[in-house]
C-alpha cells in the first residue's frame, strides 16, 4: 500500500510537531529544578533534595510539584470575566509553543533512504513569523490581568503592555543587522551560512541588544515589572492558582527556551558547531542551556529595574544602539561590498 | 483539497468582522478583530503572499490592536449599552455613503479578475519565482517609492504632534 505524498507529510508533521512538545514540556519541568538549584547556589542554600533524591539531586521534584499544583484549588475572582480568564493562559502558552514551528533544531540527513527534516516548517519568512508569534505571546498577559477583576493584576498587565510592546522593538530591530549578513528571512538558510563563522563575530552589538531585549521579553529579571512582587503582589498572575497558573508559569519557562534557541540560531550559529566540527542538536542545546544559565544568574544577581528606568533605558539606549547598529552594517557592507 | 482552509478562514474572518460590531463589550471587540487580522493573515499565506501575513500579524495584531486594548483597559467606558443612545447623528448617512463606496469597490476588484486582462503582474508563479518578500520590497521602493516617502514622513509628523501635545504643561 503506498500512501499519498500529502498524507505523509501531514503524518511527519504531527509527529515532529508531538515530539517538540514533548521535549519542551520535559525541559520545562526540569528548568524549574535547574532554576532551584542554580538560584539555590547562588544564596548559598542547598535546594530541593528530598523527593527522589539520587546523589543529593531531587530527580522527581517536577513531578512532586506537578501534582502538588494540579491538587490546589482552582480559584474564580468575584466578577472575573470568566472567558477571557480561562482562555488567557491557554494563548499565553499557545504562543509560546507556536515559535518552534520554524525552529532547525539538526542538520537534515537520510535515515533509511528517506531524508528527513529536522524542522516543523521552513518558511521563506520565519524570522518575521518569530517575531509575529511574540508580539501575540503579550496577549495572554494583558488578558490574564485584565480578566482577573484585580487592582494588581490589571497594572501588571499594562505595565507588561508598555514593556513588551517597547522592548519588541529594539528585538526586532537587532535581528536586522544578521538579516542584512545573512541575505534570508529564512531561519533554515540563516544557519546554514554560519557553518563556519557564527553571526555573532560580525554582530557583537546586535547580539547583547538581543539578548537584553529578550531577557525584558519574557519578563525576567531584572526587567520582571509586570510581576514584581513587593509592589504588585504578583501582578498578571495574581488571582491565579492550580492548573491556570501552572500554564501562565509554563509559558514564562517556554519562552525562556524559545528566545534562548532564536539567539543561538541568529547569532551562535543554532547546531553547528565551532569552525563546523561535528554539527548536530546537541550543540543548540548547550548553546540554549548556556542562556538559561545566564538569565538564572542574572535572577541571582541583579535588582528590578524602576518602572521609568525600565521605559529611559528601552527607548534612549537600546532603540539608538539598535538603529546604529544597522547603520554600521550597512555602511560595512557598503564598503566591502558584500 | 485547497479550498477548504480558504472556506474555514473567510467563514471565520466573517464571523469575528460580525462580532467587532455585535459585541456589548469592547475589550471582545477587540479581541474578536484580532481574530479577524490573524484570519486574514491566513488568507495572505494561502495566496502566496507570507511576508504580509507575518507583517500583518506583527504589526496589526500585535501592536495596534495591543495599544487598543490598552486604551480600553485604561479607561474601562464599560458596557455599550450605558452610553447615551444617539448622541453621533451623522454617523449613520456617512455610514451608508463609505459602506457603499466599500461595497463598489470590491465589486471592481472582483470584475478586474475575473476578466482575463486585469491581471495583475504578481501571479503566485511570479512570486514562487522572485519570493514576496523580494516582491514587496521591489514594489515600495521602486514604483511606490514617493508614497511609500510621504507616509513615513506623515508618521513622523504623526509622531512629532503627538510629543508636544504630551509635553503640554498646563
Amino acid at each position: 500500500m503506498t500512501l499519498d505524498p500529502i498524507v505523509i507529510t501531514l503524518i511527519e508533521a504531527v509527529v515532529k510537531t508531538i515530539v517538540v512538545i514533548v521535549a519542551l514540556l520535559t525541559a520545562f519541568a526540569y528548568l524549574t529544578l535547574v532554576e532551584r538549584y542554580v538560584i539555590a547556589k547562588i544564596q548559598s542554600r542547598i535546594g530541593p533534595n528530598r523527593v527522589g533524591a539520587i546523589g543529593g539531586i531531587a530527580l522527581l521534584q517536577p513531578i512532586a510539584d506537578a501534582i502538588k499544583m494540579i491538587f490546589k484549588e482552582d480559584f474564580w475572582p468575584s466578577q472575573a470575566d470568566k472567558i477571557i480568564y480561562t482562555i488567557a493562559p491557554g494563548i499565553a502558552v499557545g504562543t509560546a509553543l507556536l515559535a518552534w514551528a520554524v525552529m532547525p533544531l539538526h542538520p537534515s540527513t537520510e535515515i533509511f533512504g528517506y531524508r528527513v527534516d529536522f524542522f516543523i516548517a521552513d518558511v521563506n519568512i520565519g524570522v518575521l513569523y518569530l517575531l509575529a508569534i511574540g508580539s501575540l505571546g503579550v496577549y495572554g498577559i494583558v488578558l490574564g490581568g485584565w480578566g482577573s477583576n484585580n487592582k494588581y493584576s490589571m497594572l501588571g498587565a499594562l505595565r507588561s503592555t508598555a514593556q513588551m510592546i517597547s522592548y519588541e522593538v529594539s528585538l526586532g530591530l537587532a535581528l536586522v543587522g544578521v538579516l542584512m549578513i545573512s541575505g534570508s528571512l529564512s531561519l533554515v538558510t540563516i544557519v546554514e551560512k554560519q557553518s563556519f563563522i557564527w553571526n555573532v563575530v560580525w554582530q557583537p552589538l546586535g547580539f547583547i541588544i538581543y539578548f537584553i531585549a529578550a531577557v525584558a521579553e519574557v519578563n525576567r529579571l531584572p526587567f520582571d515589572l509586570p510581576e514584581a512582587e513587593t509592589e504588585l503582589v504578583a501582578g498578571y498572575q495574581t488571582e491565579y492558582s492550580s492548573l491556570k497558573f501552572a500554564l501562565f508559569y509554563m509559558a514564562e519557562y517556554i519562552n525562556m527556551i524559545t528566545v534562548s534557541a532564536i539567539a543561538a540560531t541568529m547569532f551562535l550559529g543554532g547546531y553547528q558547531g565551532p569552525f563546523g566540527i561535528l554539527p548536530g542538536v546537541h550543540w543548540l542545546v548547550l548553546k540554549i542551556m548556556f542562556f538559561i544559565f545566564v538569565m538564572m544568574w542574572m535572577r541571582g544577581t541583579l535588582p528590578r529595574f524602576r518602572y521609568d528606568q525600565l521605559m529611559r533605558f528601552g527607548w534612549q539606549v537600546l532603540l539608538p544602539l539598535a538603529l546604529a547598529n544597522i547603520f554600521i552594517t550597512a555602511l560595512v557592507m557598503l564598503v566591502v561590498g558584500a | 483539497m485547497e479550498s477548504i482552509p480558504f472556506y474555514f478562514l473567510a467563514a471565520l474572518a466573517v464571523l469575528a468582522a460580525l462580532g467587532v460590531v455585535v459585541m456589548r463589550d469592547p475589550v471582545y471587540s477587540a479581541l474578536a478583530l484580532a481574530v479577524v487580522l490573524t484570519a486574514l493573515a491566513g488568507l495572505y499565506v494561502l495566496l502566496s503572499a507570507p511576508f504580509l501575513a507575518a507583517a500583518q500579524v506583527m504589526i496589526y495584531a500585535g501592536a495596534i490592536l495591543i495599544l487598543f486594548v490598552f486604551v480600553i483597559m485604561l479607561l474601562s467606558p464599560g458596557r455599550e449599552g450605558d452610553a447615551p443612545r444617539g448622541a453621533l447623528k451623522w454617523q449613520r448617512p456617512l455610514a451608508v455613503i463609505f459602506g457603499g463606496a466599500l461595497v463598489a469597490q470590491l465589486a471592481l476588484v472582483l470584475l478586474m479578475t475575473i476578466l482575463p486582462t486585469g491581471r495583475g503582474l504578481y501571479t503566485p508563479e511570479y512570486l514562487a519565482q522572485i519570493g514576496s518578500t523580494q516582491a514587496v520590497g521591489a514594489a515600495l521602493f521602486t514604483d511606490y517609492l514617493l508614497p511609500f516617502e510621504i507616509t513615513s514622513l506623515l508618521l513622523l509628523v504623526a509622531m512629532v504632534g503627538v510629543i508636544v501635545l504630551a509635553k503640554k504643561k498646563s
